[in-house]
This record gives C-alpha cells, sequence and structure tokens, in this order.
C-alpha cells in the first residue's frame, strides 16, 4: 500500500461514480435500502424503550440502563452469529427461509442498533424529562403521557441518536457478511464488497468503494444536520 | 376546588423541616400573597397546596393529584410554537380542538403575544415567555392559580406588563395565590397576605392592616426591609 495505490484508487472510484457502474450501484442500493430498513424497525423499538427507560422508576431500572449501554457495544459478528444460528435451516427461525437474504441482513443490523437508539435517547430524555417532569405533572400528565411529548419535544435531539445509528449501520460487516452471505447480486453490501476486494488482493477497487460509502455517509449525515437546522429555525 | 383547606403542614426535605404547622384556607377573593424572607419555605408551600409535593404531616382538602394550575418562577416552555405551548394543557384536560384553538386565541390576545403564536416558544424574550406562561395556564380557567415569584428575573416593564395580567386574571374569577420577595408588588396586588417565617405562618389576613401595621415584630422587621433569619 502506497500512494500511488491510494491515487490510483481516487481514479477507479472516479469511473465508478462517473460511469455509474450498475453492479456498484445495485450495492450501494441495496446497502442503503438494508441499512434504513434496519434503522427503520430500530427506530420503532428503541425511540419509544429510551423513552420509556428516562420516565419510568422500578426496581431493577440502573441494571436495564446499565444492560443496555454495553448492549452498544455488542461485537457485530456475534450478533450476526446469533441471528445466524436462528435463522438456519435447524434453527428456531429457520422455517422463515430468511438465511442469506436482505431480510435477514436487516434483522442483524435492526437488533444490532436498537440498543444503541435506545442507549442514547433515554440519555437524552432523560435530561429533557428532568426539566419538564414538573411542569407536565402540574398538567396533569404523569411519565406514561411524557413519553410521546418526550419524543416529540426531543426530536432534534433524536435526530442525531438516528444519525448514530444510521452510521453504525452502513459502516457495519461483521453481521452481514455472516447472515448475508455476501452473494453477488443478491446480498452483497458496500462493506461486504470492500472485505471481498481486499482480500482478493484488488486494493484500488476496495478503497473506491471505501470513498464511495464515506461519501455517501457523509451526504446523509450533511442533509440530516440541514433538515435539523432548518426545522430548528421553524420550531425551537 | 374553593376553598382549599390545608391543616397542620409540615414538610422536611433531607431532614431539614421546612414547613411547620402550617394551616390556611384559601377561598375565592382577591389574591393572596405568600410573603416571607429567602427560605421561610414560600415555594414549598405553593408547591403543596398545588399538589406536586406531598405533605409529611397534615392534609390538604380538597384531596386531588393536582389542585388548580403554577406558574413557576423559571418557567418551562416546550419546543414548541407559542400556540402549541397554550394547546397543550388543554389537550391534557380533554378539550376538544376547536375550543383549544379558541382558548388559545384568546389568551394570546390577552397577554399580547397573539402575532408571535407561531414563533419557537423558547426564543421569546424572559418577560414573554414569563407572559406565555400565565396565558397556558390562564387558558385552562383554574379556579385558583399560583405563581411562584411571577417577576423574580424581569426588568419593571415586564414586571408591570406580568402584573396587570395577573390582575386581569383575578378579576374573572380566578383566585391567584402567589409569592413575591417585591413588596410593592405585594403592596399593588395583596388582597389577603400570609405571612411566612422559619416555616411558620406568623400572621394571615387581610392586606390592608398587614402592610399599616404588622401586629408582629418579625413582619413589622420583614416590612422595614431588615434581614430577617
Amino acid at each position: 500500500m502506497d500512494v500511488q495505490d491510494l491515487g490510483s484508487a481516487f481514479v477507479a472510484a472516479m469511473a465508478l461514480v462517473r460511469h455509474g457502474d450498475p453492479d456498484m450501484l445495485a450495492i450501494l442500493g441495496l446497502s442503503l435500502r438494508v441499512s434504513l430498513a434496519a434503522l427503520g424497525i430500530a427506530a420503532l423499538v428503541g425511540l419509544p424503550l429510551g423513552a420509556l427507560l428516562a420516565v419510568a422508576r422500578f426496581p431493577g431500572r440502573r441494571a436495564v440502563v446499565v444492560a443496555l449501554n454495553a448492549l452498544m457495544g455488542l461485537p457485530p459478528v456475534v450478533a450476526g452469529l446469533m441471528i445466524y444460528l436462528l435463522l438456519s435451516r435447524s434453527g428456531p427461525l429457520g422455517a422463515w427461509g430468511l438465511l442469506f437474504t436482505p431480510q435477514a441482513m436487516v434483522i442483524a443490523q435492526a437488533v444490532l442498533i436498537t440498543p444503541i437508539l435506545a442507549a442514547l435517547s433515554r440519555q437524552v430524555l432523560e435530561a429533557l424529562w428532568e426539566e419538564y417532569a414538573e411542569t407536565l405533572r402540574s398538567f396533569g400528565a404523569g411519565p406514561w403521557r411524557a413519553v410521546p411529548t418526550l419524543l416529540w419535544d426531543g426530536r432534534f435531539a433524536l435526530l442525531t441518536v438516528l444519525l448514530a445509528g444510521f452510521g453504525r449501520a452502513s459502516a457495519e460487516v461483521g453481521a452481514v457478511i455472516l447472515v448475508g452471505g455476501n452473494i453477488e447480486g443478491a446480498t452483497r453490501t458496500m462493506t461486504t464488497a470492500i472485505a471481498l476486494e481486499t482480500s482478493k488482493g484488488d486494493l484500488p477497487l476496495a478503497l473506491a468503494l471505501g470513498l464511495v460509502l464515506m461519501v455517501i455517509v457523509l451526504g446523509v449525515n450533511a442533509l440530516a444536520q440541514l433538515l435539523r437546522d432548518a426545522a430548528l429555525r421553524r420550531a425551537g | 376546588m374553593l376553598p382549599i383547606e390545608a391543616e397542620a403542614l409540615s414538610y422536611a426535605a433531607g431532614g431539614v423541616a421546612i414547613l411547620q404547622d402550617v394551616s390556611l384556607r384559601i377561598e375565592a377573593g382577591p389574591p393572596l400573597l405568600i410573603l416571607g424572607p429567602n427560605g421561610a419555605g414560600k415555594s414549598v408551600l405553593l408547591r403543596l397546596l398545588h399538589g406536586l409535593l406531598r405533605p409529611g404531616r397534615g392534609r390538604i382538602t380538597p384531596e386531588a393529584p393536582t389542585r388548580g394550575a403554577m406558574v413557576f418562577q423559571r418557567p418551562v416552555l416546550l419546543r414548541r410554537s407559542v400556540g402549541a405551548n397554550i394547546r397543550y394543557p388543554l389537550a391534557l384536560a380533554g378539550l376538544p380542538w376547536a375550543e383549544r384553538r379558541r382558548r388559545a386565541a384568546a389568551a394570546l390576545e390577552e397577554v399580547g403575544l397573539a402575532a408571535l403564536a407561531d414563533r419557537p416558544a423558547r426564543r421569546l424574550s424572559g418577560g414573554e415567555q414569563q407572559r406565555l406562561a400565565l396565558a397556558r395556564a390562564a387558558a385552562l380557567a383554574p379556579p385558583v392559580l399560583f405563581l411562584d415569584e411571577p417577576c423574580a428575573s424581569l426588568d419593571p416593564a415586564a414586571t408591570r406588563a406580568v402584573e396587570e395580567i395577573i390582575a386581569g386574571i383575578a378579576a374573572r374569577g380566578t383566585k391567584i395565590v402567589m409569592t413575591t420577595h417585591d413588596l410593592g408588588q405585594a403592596r399593588r396586588l395583596a388582597g389577603e397576605v400570609v405571612f411566612l417565617h422559619r416555616g411558620r405562618v406568623v400572621e394571615a389576613g387581610p392586606a390592608r392592616p398587614f402592610f399599616n401595621g404588622p401586629a408582629s415584630a418579625e413582619a413589622a422587621a420583614f416590612l422595614q426591609g431588615d434581614l430577617l433569619w
């Protein structure tokens, strides 16, 4: 690996983008679809869970928070292995026939980032709840009623939480390669393609794909930031 | 809701007695001002009466999760528009959509914020925020409204505006129960006074006699601006 490789990687990346290489576009499209679907599912579960944890007071709550924080660091390959065992033909969910499909990759990424969304939103919304609790109680709203209020009033901070989840999902390789299988034209994503090209020794192509992936992730973040700023200006 | 009857309230926090054996009766009528030096227990008493805190001993009737509405010294505005801030508690109270909009518009009109209805509430100035908090509570048309130092950090002009709003709310039949450390304001607004010192009620009664000639040495010292401990 030297400067020349880096240079040819840029050239290769430009060529990929300029020609709109259909294979790469398909891989890129699948990557985005899988990660966005996983993000959607994880958000539906993780954000309300985080909000509930922010307001609920019950014995063992601290243990749940600690466990959730620990799950944020769940190694993707371990998560992938567990999903693999569940979905494999002899596994409990084997009858669904999902192993080595994009759906399996969505499940793996959703499992991976749900704790991240829940733990981060718990943190963000707990601070908001501290500020709001007395006022909401004065209006007669208990903790349960506060959950939708916190989710709405914390929407700008939660967007950042969602971005963290999306970043983790789209950058992840260990889980999707196990449950997806990196099948060309079916379950090959940007990250598994990069892993494959690297192991094949085609470093410029691997680097080029990596550059494209980084630009996409950067673009998504910039777009989200712009939306957030615009909405903040309007809604405070 | 009225009268609210507090009997022999005591409240302690972290082993420190904040209120001891406080009894008082809140009846319909002109504003009741709770006066006393810092640390006398005024804010805690308001929270007990409103229902945000539970007394360690004693009882308050009628029993309810909360009584009336309250505006805090530093009001917490929701991260929403000015109008949405007013409509939120109205929705919690179960009012239908059209009624919420009607009341919100009227309340904003009354506090002079109608033109700012679509602005983010937290971008308002301090005085505007306090007026919004008052409008938000008043739109509930509560029988009693608790105000904790509503003008504590406002300049004289904003203080005047808030006092006019308070007088307007009182004139429409809402009982005002408020704390203040501004004696001029207390004289302008009070119909009745409860004077607290070291967590106990030292004097309670009509405002005029209290300001003209307090019965207790503590109240006399307080009115003269002496430091009380």
